[in-house]
C-alpha cells in the first residue's frame, strides 16, 4: 500500500507540468495586468504611462454609454449560459446515459454552432430574426447567444459524465427507487465540475462575443465590445482599461464567494 | 414521450431554429446574385463558387485560375492548426497539474485560469500587441538590459496572431481537459505501473487513451474557431494578412458581396461538418 | 419557457413618446449636448453605437429596427436614399436650416438636402512626427516612396477604400476607376509600399504618439488628438489631393419617434449645439456662427484650418460596382 502510494503521488506530479502550468498562467495574465496598469493612467494614453489617477474610474461610473453597455453584457452573459447549461446537461444525459437512435446526427448537430463562422451566425441570425419579425434587441441577443453558447456547455459537462463511473448510479439505484433523487442526490453533485466548467466556457464564449452582438442589438441593448470597437474611429481612451479592471475584479469576487460556499458544503 | 427524446428537444430544437435554418438561408444566399450596395437580388447564380477558384477576365470573361481565396484558406488552417497543437501542449500539462491539487489548491488554479476571460477579446487582444510591439514593454525590456540592440519584431506578423490565438483559446483546450482528468480513476495506474517501467510511458500508454474524448473536445473548441477567427489577424497582424474570418466579414462589408460570403462560409461549413460527422460516429461508437 | 418568453416580449423596446434612439459611432455624442436636449424638449435619449457604416446599413437593410435619429457618412448617405432608408424630412426648411454654411447646403449625396443635416466633417490625409521626419513633407510621396528613416516604421488606416485613394491620388488615377489596368499600377504601388509599411490599423492617434508609426494615414481630428500628446506631429494636406467627408445626421425609415427625430435634426444645427459636437470630437461641424462657441486653440488648429495652397478636399461617392470590384480586387490581393 505504501509503495501505491508514492506511485501515485508520482504520477500526479509529473515533472515540467507544474512549470507549465504557471508560465501559462503568467501568460494569460500579462495582458491583463498590463490592462489594469494602465487604467490607473494619468494620462490619456493606452500604452504611455503618465503617472497614476482614479480618473478613469470616476469617467466609467460617469459615462452612461460604457456602463449601460458593460452591464448588458453581464447579464446576456449570465442569462445565456444558464439557459444553455441547462440545456445542455438535458442534452448529455440523453446522449451519454440512454440509448438513443442516430446518435451521430444528434451530436453533429449539438456541435453544429461550433463550425459556423460568427460572422455567418451574424448575419444569418439577422436576416431569420427580421423576417421572422421577432425584433432585434435584448431578446434576439438571448436566443442567438444561448443557442451558439450550448456546445461549448455541453463538451465540459460530456466529458465528465463519460469519465464518471456508471457504477455509481446503478448502486445508487439500488438505493433510491425514482430516478429524479437519483439525479439530484447522485448525479448532478458528482457532475457538478463539469455544470461549473461547462457554465464558465458559455459565459467567457457569450461576453467575449463581438460581432453576432453588434448585428443583433437593438435600441438600448448595445454590448461592450461593441460600443468599444465603434470608440476605435475616435480613439480608445484608458477607460476601456478601467472597464476590464472592473470586469477582472467581479469576476475574481464571484469566483472566489462561489468558491467559500463550495467550501462550506463540505 | 421517451425520456430522451424530451431531454434532448430543447437543445437540439433551439440549435435547428435558430442556427440550421439561418444558415440553410445563407446557404441559399450563396447561389443568387449580389445587390449593387450590399444585399442579394432574387435571381439564381452560381458565380459565387466560381469565384472561389477562378477569376474572370473583364475584357473577354475567359476564367482564369486563381488562388487567391485558397492561400487564404491554407493559411487559416495552418494558422489555427499551430495554434491548436501548442494549446494542446501547453494546455495538456496545465489541465493536469490542476487537476491533481489538493481541493483548495484546485479552485485557486481554476479561479486563475478563467478570470482573465471575464475581460473582453477585443480588448485582450489590443492589450497583448500593446505588450509585444516595438514600443511595448517586451522590447523596452529587452533593450534596457542589453540584450538586443533595436526592437524585436514580435508583433504585427504571423507570430503575433498564433500568440494570440493561443492565449484566446487557452482555456477550451484547458477546461474541458480538466473536467475529464477531475474524475481519473488513479487506481488504473497500478495496473499501469504493472505494464511499464516509469510514470511517463504510463502516462502515454494508460492515461492518454482514457482521456481522448477530453482532448478531441477540446481540439474542436480550439481550432474550428481559430479557422473563422477575426479579431486576432485584424489587430495583431497588423491587418496585413487576410484569415477567412476576415474575408468573410469583407464581403458583408466594403466589398459588397454577400453571395461570396455566403459561399466562403458554406465551403468552410462543409468540410468541417464532414469532419465532425466522423467524429461525432466514432465518439458515438464509444459511449454506447 | 416563461422567462423566454418575457423576454421576447421586452425585445420590442420601449416606444412611448418622450424618447429618442440614435445611432451612431461611439463617443461621438457630447454628453452635455444630449442633456440640453432632454432638457429642452423633456424627451429621453438612447444612444447606441455601430463599428462601421456596414454593420449599420446591414442591419437597417434588413428592417425594421427601431432607431430614430441615425450618424451617416455621405458616400453611405447616397446607398441609403437610393434605397429608401431614411426619411424625408426636408430639412432644409427647419427653422435652424439659416445656419447651415453655405458650402454645405447642395452636397452631392443630398443636394436639397432633403434627408440630412450636416453633423461634422473632417478630412482624412496623414501626419508625420517631424522629430523624426525631415524635409519637404507637403506630398503623398512621404507615404510611398519614403525615406530611409521612415521605412518600416508607416501606418495605413485599416480602410480599403481610403488607402487605395490615397494611392490614386499620387499616381493620378481618378478616383472610382473601372479602368483594370489604372488599378494594376494602384496595387503595384501599394505593394511596393507594403513591405514598409508596419501596420494597417486604424488606431493612428495611438501609434504616432507613442513612436510606433512616424508616418500614419489618419484623419484631420485624431492628427490633432496626436499633436495634443505631441507636439512635434504635424498634419499633412498633400498636394495631390486628399479626401474629405462628412458625417450628417438623418432619420431612419419609419423611425418610431419621428417628431423627436426631427426635433434632433433641427436641433444641432443651432451654432452653439454644433459647437458642442466640434468640441467634443473635434472635427469641424458644418454650421456658420459655431465659431464663437469653440474652444480657441481648437479653433485655430492647422487640423481644421488648412493653409491657403492646400488643394480643397474631395468627396468622393460610392463607386459603381465594377470599380468596387476592382477596388476589392486590390484590396484582397495586397492583403494576401
Amino acid at each position: 500500500m505504501a509503495l501505491f502510494d508514492t506511485r501515485a503521488k508520482d504520477i500526479r506530479n509529473l515533472p515540467g507540468f507544474g512549470l507549465t502550468a504557471t508560465l501559462a498562467v503568467a501568460f494569460l495574465y500579462a495582458p491583463i495586468l498590463f490592462l489594469v496598469l494602465y487604467s490607473f493612467n494619468a494620462g490619456r494614453s493606452i500604452s504611455r504611462l503618465d503617472g497614476l489617477s482614479w480618473r478613469w474610474y470616476s469617467a466609467v461610473f460617469a459615462n452612461e454609454e460604457i456602463a449601460g453597455a458593460a452591464l448588458n453584457s453581464v447579464m446576456l452573459a449570465v442569462i445565456a449560459a444558464s439557459l444553455a447549461t441547462v440545456m445542455a446537461t438535458a442534452a448529455a444525459l440523453a446522449m451519454v446515459r440512454m440509448r438513443v437512435r442516430r446518435k451521430a446526427a444528434a451530436y453533429a448537430i449539438l456541435n453544429f454552432p461550433l463550425m459556423v463562422p460568427e460572422i455567418v451566425t451574424a448575419i444569418a441570425s439577422l436576416i431569420f430574426f427580421s423576417s421572422v419579425g421577432l425584433g432585434l434587441g435584448f431578446g434576439s441577443l438571448v436566443i442567438a447567444h444561448t443557442t451558439f453558447c450550448i456546445p461549448f456547455a455541453y463538451l465540459p459537462i460530456t466529458a465528465r459524465l463519460t469519465s464518471m463511473d456508471p457504477a455509481l448510479e446503478s448502486a445508487a439505484a439500488d438505493l433510491y427507487a425514482r430516478p429524479w433523487r437519483r439525479f439530484t442526490l447522485i448525479t448532478l453533485p458528482i457532475l457538478a465540475p463539469g455544470l461549473i466548467s461547462g457554465w464558465l466556457l458559455a459565459f467567457i464564449v457569450s461576453l467575449d462575443d463581438f460581432i453576432i452582438s453588434s448585428m443583433l442589438s437593438g435600441p438600448g441593448s448595445t454590448t461592450l465590445p461593441v460600443h468599444i470597437y465603434s470608440m476605435l474611429r475616435l480613439g480608445i481612451t484608458p477607460e476601456v482599461n478601467a472597464v476590464s479592471s472592473l470586469m477582472v475584479l467581479a469576476s475574481a469576487l464571484v469566483v472566489i464567494t462561489s468558491g467559500l460556499i463550495a467550501r462550506k458544503q463540505t | 414521450m421517451k425520456l430522451h427524446r424530451l431531454l434532448l428537444a430543447p437543445s437540439l430544437g433551439t440549435i435547428l431554429i435558430f442556427m440550421a435554418l439561418p444558415i440553410a438561408i445563407t446557404t441559399l444566399y450563396s447561389v443568387l446574385t449580389p445587390a449593387q450596395y450590399g444585399g442579394v437580388i432574387w435571381e439564381p447564380s452560381a458565380e459565387a463558387y466560381v469565384r472561389l477558384l477562378f477569376e474572370r477576365d473583364i475584357f473577354d470573361d475567359t476564367l482564369v485560375f486563381n488562388t487567391d481565396y485558397l492561400q487564404v484558406l491554407g493559411r487559416s488552417v495552418l494558422q489555427a492548426g499551430l495554434a491548436t497543437v501548442l494549446c494542446l501542449i501547453i494546455g495538456l500539462p496545465t489541465a493536469w497539474f490542476i487537476a491533481t491539487r489538493p481541493a483548495g489548491q484546485k479552485s485557486l488554479w481554476l479561479m486563475l485560469v478563467t478570470v482573465p476571460y471575464w475581460v473582453n477579446l477585443l480588448v485582450r487582444t489590443i492589450a497583448l500587441l500593446l505588450i509585444l510591439r516595438d514600443e511595448g514593454p517586451i522590447n523596452g525590456a529587452l533593450q534596457s538590459i542589453g540584450l538586443t540592440d533595436g526592437p524585436l519584431p514580435l508583433a504585427y506578423n504571423n507570430f503575433a496572431i498564433g500568440l494570440g490565438l493561443v492565449s484566446s483559446f487557452l482555456p477550451f483546450m484547458i477546461l474541458p481537459l480538466y473536467a475529464a482528468i477531475e474524475r481519473f480513476d488513479f487506481s488504473l495506474l497500478e495496473a499501469a505501473y504493472d505494464l511499464h517501467a516509469n510514470r511517463r510511458k504510463a502516462f502515454f500508454a494508460v492515461v492518454l487513451p482514457i482521456l481522448r474524448p477530453g482532448l478531441i473536445a477540446g481540439g474542436l473548441l480550439v481550432f474550428i474557431p481559430g479557422i473563422g477567427s477575426y479579431l486576432a489577424p485584424d489587430i495583431l497582424g497588423g491587418g496585413k494578412t487576410l484569415m477567412l474570418g476576415n474575408l468573410i466579414g469583407m464581403q458583408f462589408q466594403g466589398s459588397r458581396n454577400w453571395p461570396f460570403g455566403a459561399a466562403l462560409s458554406t465551403i468552410l461549413m462543409a468540410v468541417t461538418l464532414v469532419a465532425l460527422f466522423i467524429i461525432a460516429r466514432r465518439a458515438a461508437r464509444e459511449e454506447a | 419557457m416563461r422567462a423566454l418568453a418575457v423576454l421576447l416580449l421586452t425585445a420590442a423596446p420601449a416606444f412611448a413618446e418622450g424618447d429618442l434612439f440614435i445611432y451612431t459611432w461611439g463617443e461621438y455624442t457630447p454628453p452635455d449636448l444630449v442633456a440640453k436636449y432632454e432638457a429642452e424638449f423633456g424627451v429621453k435619449v438612447h444612444i447606441d453605437t455601430f463599428d462601421s457604416m456596414e454593420t449599420m446599413i446591414a442591419k437597417l437593410r434588413t428592417g425594421g429596427v427601431g432607431y430614430d435619429v441615425l450618424v451617416v457618412g455621405d458616400a453611405t448617405m447616397q446607398v441609403m436614399i437610393a434605397e429608401d432608408m431614411v426619411e424625408k424630412i426636408d430639412v432644409f426648411a427647419m427653422p435652424n436650416f439659416v445656419n447651415v454654411d453655405d458650402k454645405w447646403r447642395e452636397v452631392p449625396w443630398d443636394p436639397k438636402r432633403e434627408y440630412s443635416a450636416p453633423w461634422a466633417w473632417g478630412s482624412t490625409a496623414f501626419a508625420v512626427d517631424t522629430a523624426v521626419v525631415k524635409g519637404d513633407i507637403t506630398s503623398l510621396s512621404v507615404l510611398f516612396d519614403p525615406a530611409e528613416e521612415v521605412k518600416g516604421r508607416i501606418n495605413m488606416l485599416r480602410d480599403m477604400n481610403g488607402v487605395i485613394e490615397a494611392a490614386e491620388f499620387y499616381l493620378g488615377v481618378p478616383r472610382c476607376s473601372e479602368n483594370p489596368d489604372e488599378m494594376k499600377r494602384v496595387l503595384e504601388l501599394l505593394e511596393t509600399q507594403k513591405q514598409w509599411v508596419k501596420s494597417y490599423d486604424s488606431e493612428s492617434k495611438e501609434l504616432l504618439v507613442s513612436g510606433e508609426a512616424v508616418v500614419s494615414m489618419t484623419w484631420n481630428g485624431y492628427a490633432m488628438r496626436a499633436r495634443d500628446e505631441k507636439p512635434t506631429i504635424v498634419y499633412v494636406y498633400p498636394k495631390e489631393g486628399y479626401t474629405g467627408w462628412m458625417d450628417n445626421v438623418a432619420v431612419a425609415k419609419g423611425a418610431p419617434n419621428l417628431d423627436n427625430a426631427k426635433a434632433w435634426v433641427n436641433f444641432v444645427m443651432a451654432p452653439e449645439n454644433a459647437a458642442m459636437i466640434t468640441n467634443y470630437a473635434r472635427y469641424s461641424n458644418g454650421i456658420k456662427g459655431s465659431e464663437a462657441f469653440i474652444e480657441p486653440a481648437l479653433a485655430a488648429a492647422p487640423e481644421i484650418n488648412p493653409p491657403a495652397d492646400a488643394p480643397a478636399p474631395e468627396f468622393i461617392p460610392t463607386c459603381s460596382p465594377e470599380a468596387t470590384a476592382l477596388i476589392d480586387k486590390v484590396w484582397t490581393k495586397l492583403m494576401n
